[in-house]
């Protein structure tokens, strides 16, 4: 279970509006993504359904259970992997379970085993390359004990080579799970890739402006970015977006 | 050949004066006095020449041995005092902002009073005994475990702290999985300051009223212008804090072991 549904999110800033009433929803075993323009408040949003900010107007519902302002709700990756560094990967792993109680390693060392980090679980952090430690949060928060998971621009900080792997690693470990994904990311690509449906968000004060319920099949593989129906959707994204911003 | 073996040598030398640079110096200053004092003949009284400390130092083992093992109890004592009321200050102070804003400037003020006018009031107040002795120690070492531990809990990564947040953690929970052990290598370089500084509160605490310790050997080899025995003090005291140091160092690596300074 992991239906999230937002409703008329309002947030502002010093009477400066950030958010203007944003409606949507993330279904079951969805994969969402938002796209928008870098500084249009994807950050306060996430903050916003992590209950660390309360908003001005809205409720957030998770399977039809309030959780505006509530903290611990959803599991959260933000841009950098945020491990601690004194733990090894399997303790890092296991730290959303810990802090919601029960912590079974034989599943995480499963997971890691999985995700094709086995084999790595006494290793620190500083110790794995940005890719590899992304997947390592991105583990974490598949082995926390929430249904639903939000991930702010996991990949923003890896180079080409690196993203496109872990895109389709991302995917491979996500259609095994299918917890619902909130995805923040201002790639036109990657949105499409990964996405089951992607809401277009405007410039300040960010609304939803668009929604693209996309039809490529899963599990999907890296030649979908070069067929017609794929560069066609980027065309047509690209071009909602521009629209927006002018 | 052969200029590959001078090479080689060359470059050993160059390790050892890297590695041991510091040694190299201590030695060569230990030369130099030993020579200038004799060329100089300068009287014992005023500068024995280190071999003269060393001679005491051995002969007069049997006259010495229990000022030292008192004034190493007492710096044992009073660092792990100090150090633990340091650790509850600070976490009582971090936990209670309200608290370090009335307390911290006045944690400031109290080591602005010398321990050596503190002292002598310490012994009225509680006399000659142990407690005043480990009142002067606890005061030097536990001002630098403070400042130390509540940087380090003010410089916890705010990524890892907002992590942990969204994650649902509870106060007690950011503390103890994240505050505290973020914390852990500030708190070290703390308790290595403290841990030099015991040593030196001790043997101020005795100079004013003990009836052993290095701190009273000193003070009887001074009045009686024994200089060679007031080096012997002073090497012991040296002696005892780079053992304390050693110790805590070791102490330190086993527990921050595979730790790096990165947030990644």
């Amino acid at each position: 279970m992991g239906e999230l549904v937002a409703t008329n999110i309002t947030k502002s800033f010093d009477s400066k509006k950030i958010l203007d009433r944003l409606f949507f929803t993330v279904k079951e075993g969805e994969f969402v993504t938002i796209l928008g323009p870098s500084g249009s408040g994807k950050s306060t949003l996430f903050h916003l359904i992590g209950g660390m900010l309360q908003p001005d107007d809205g409720t957030f519902t998770l399977n039809q259970e309030e959780i505006t302002g509530r903290r611990g709700a959803i599991s959260y990756t933000p841009q950098s992997p945020s491990l601690l560094p004194w733990r090894t990967v399997l303790k890092n792993v296991v730290l959303g379970s810990e802090i919601k109680g029960e912590v079974d390693f034989n599943q995480a060392k499963h997971m890691l085993e999985k995700a094709g980090l086995s084999g790595y679980e006494d290793a620190y952090p500083h110790q794995l390359s940005g890719g590899m430690r992304q997947r390592v949060a991105f583990v974490r928060a598949l082995l926390s004990p929430q249904d639903f998971i939000c991930l702010d621009e996991p990949f923003s900080a890896l180079d080409e080579f690196t993203r496109l792997e872990m895109q389709q690693w991302l995917l491979k470990i996500w259609e095994e799970h299918r917890k619902s994904i909130l995805f923040v990311t201002h790639n036109i690509e990657e949105a499409l890739y990964l996405s089951d449906r992607i809401l277009i968000l405007s410039k300040k004060p960010a609304t939803i402006v668009e929604e693209y319920t996309l039809p490529f099949a899963r599990p999907r593989d890296q030649d979908l970015f070069l067929t017609d129906e794929f560069l066609q959707w980027k065309r047509e994204i690209y071009q909602a977006l521009q629209g927006n911003l002018n | 050949m052969f200029q590959l073996l001078i090479q080689n040598r060359l470059s050993f030398m160059k390790k050892i004066v890297r590695h041991y640079s510091s040694v190299i110096v201590i030695i060569a200053i230990l030369f130099i006095w030993q020579w200038s004092s004799k060329l100089l003949s300068i009287p014992k009284w005023l500068l024995p020449a280190p071999t003269d400390i060393l001679n005491e130092a051995v002969n007069g083992w049997n006259t010495y041995t229990h000022h030292l093992v008192s004034t190493t109890y007492l710096s044992i004592g009073g660092f792990v005092i100090g150090v633990s009321v340091g650790l509850l200050v600070a976490v009582i102070l971090h936990l209670l902002p309200i608290v370090r804003q009335a307390v911290y400037p006045l944690l400031i003020l109290s080591q602005n009073i010398p321990i050596i006018v503190l002292a002598p009031l310490l012994v009225i107040w509680f006399g000659f005994g142990v407690l005043p002795k480990l009142i002067i120690i606890t005061l030097v070492c536990f001002f630098p475990i403070v400042v130390a531990t509540l940087d380090g809990f003010r410089q916890t990564s705010p990524e890892l702290l907002h992590y942990m947040q969204m994650a649902g953690a509870t106060k007690g929970q950011l503390f103890r999985k994240l505050e505290f052990p973020h914390a852990l290598p500030a708190i070290f370089s703390g308790v290595k300051i403290a841990a030099t500084y015991s040593v030196m509160g001790a043997v101020i605490s005795e100079w004013l009223g003990a009836n052993k310790g290095i701190g009273v050997y000193m003070t009887l080899a001074q009045s009686s212008f024994r200089t060679d025995r007031v080096f012997v003090a002073i090497g012991f005291i040296m002696v005892l804090c780079l053992i304390f140091f050693a110790i805590i160092l070791t102490l330190e690596k086993v527990l921050l072991k595979g730790r790096m300074h990165t947030n990644g």
